[in-house]
């Protein structure tokens, strides 16, 4: 069955509070998840109080402060500060996005943030992505073609053909939106979650790609599809704006489209 | 402990290649009840307090009848795919899954069987 409560051993206890440094004025607490499996501890909520006159716009360039100033043990991944290489995804005032694009004056109160949901965690802020990774391959997102590269130009496509991809492209792979999805949630090891669905329909929807059947085919599945029951979590998610959720309606519409 | 790879582990046993035909009869029976449901209503919105012998004119005429008959087939039909679906959402050993979904569909069928002879039986008598 679904599991709706956490295990034993994964129950969120309160951890730690760090003060604010002397002389701090605008002074936010920031509470943090952390776990580390080596201790065998459960998970804790360690709370920083965080000076703002000395803090960077950002969650990340608090998570940062943190970690440079306070502790060291701190675990996230951070990598291109400019929301374009989704390493910093996570749970964030509790919607999953990007920490560096995330302002920390969008958030009222104080400053919550744990790792993306329902994910097996590796350490404090750093989800094991592996299976979502695998997903990804699956759906084998590279261009697929039986015709020979013309010898002497790239694969030609209109403006038109060319623009269907917008919307499509620019996914960085954060899986803020899947970790946002309930049947990700609960059937992640069948159902191949929005990001790879998306994925999915890029090439479907590429007009020089021609194993469109064939792709099509191999999401013609009660789960790898069909979990997607359109609750447009992913959509709401999704730090670059993009529509999972519309990707995985086309999907079923040309599923429908080519029985006749 | 698997020593699958996880790209293994994803694929699994294989797309299934079916799930369009569950899919789309959902939808097609959703359509379908919309119609079904507002007459069924409007029309047992004006039988109270009628006696029985009104009650089973109402239902014996042919109109009624067939409508019923419809009513009671899309129903169950997209009773048992919603069921379904709830099923695959949350049980997840194999055997409890399948042995539910087959419960509930022999379930839907035996009422949708019961109903429409009911059914049958009032317009053929009266």
């Amino acid at each position: 069955m679904a599991k709706f409560t956490l295990p034993a051993n994964s129950v969120v206890k309160p951890g730690l509070k760090y003060a604010a440094p002397d002389g701090a004025k605008r002074v936010r607490q920031v509470t943090v998840y952390r776990y580390d499996p080596d201790t065998g501890e459960n998970p804790r909520t360690d709370t920083y109080a965080v000076d703002m006159d000395t803090c960077g716009p950002m969650v990340l360039d608090a998570l940062t402060k943190i970690k440079n100033e306070t502790d060291a043990g701190l675990t996230f991944r951070r990598s291109c500060r400019e929301g374009i290489c989704g390493s910093c995804a996570m749970n964030i005032d509790g919607t999953n996005t990007l920490a560096c694009t995330k302002a920390l004056d969008d958030i009222k109160g104080d400053i919550r943030i744990f790792p993306l949901p329902h994910m097996p965690i590796v350490k404090d802020l750093v989800p094991d992505l592996t299976n979502f990774y695998a997903q990804h391959a699956s759906i084998e997102p590279w261009i697929k073609t039986a015709t020979a590269t013309p010898p002497d130009r790239e694969r030609l496509q209109s403006k038109g053909e060319r623009g269907v991809l917008d919307g499509l492209y620019e996914c960085i792979m954060c899986a803020c939106c899947s970790t946002s999805c309930p049947s990700y949630w609960w059937n992640s090891d069948r159902y191949l979650g929005p990001a790879a669905l998306l994925a999915a329909y890029r090439w479907i929807a590429d007009s020089r790609d021609e194993a469109t059947g064939e792709r099509l085919d191999e999401l013609q599945d009660p789960f790898k599809l069909y979990r997607c029951h359109t609750i447009m979590n992913c959509t709401k998610a999704c730090p670059k704006s993009l529509n999972p959720a519309k990707a995985i309606a086309e999907i079923k519409k040309l599923l429908v489209q080519r029985r006749g | 402990m698997s020593m699958r790879t996880p790209l293994a582990r994803v694929k699994g046993l294989g797309a299934a290649k079916e799930g369009v035909g569950h899919w789309w009869h959902q939808r097609l029976t959703a359509l379908a009840l919309v119609p079904l449901t507002v007459w069924f209503c409007l029309a047992i919105a004006r039988l109270p307090g009628s006696d029985h012998a009104t009650l089973v004119a109402w239902i014996a005429a042919p109109f009624n009848a067939v409508l019923l008959v419809a009513l009671i087939i899309a129903g169950l039909y997209h009773g048992y795919l919603g069921v379904q679906v709830v099923l695959e959402d949350y049980v997840h050993p194999h055997w409890a899954r399948t042995t539910l979904i087959v419960v509930s569909g022999f379930g839907a069928f035996l009422l949708a069987l019961g109903a429409i002879f009911v059914v049958l039986q009032l317009a053929f008598e009266n």
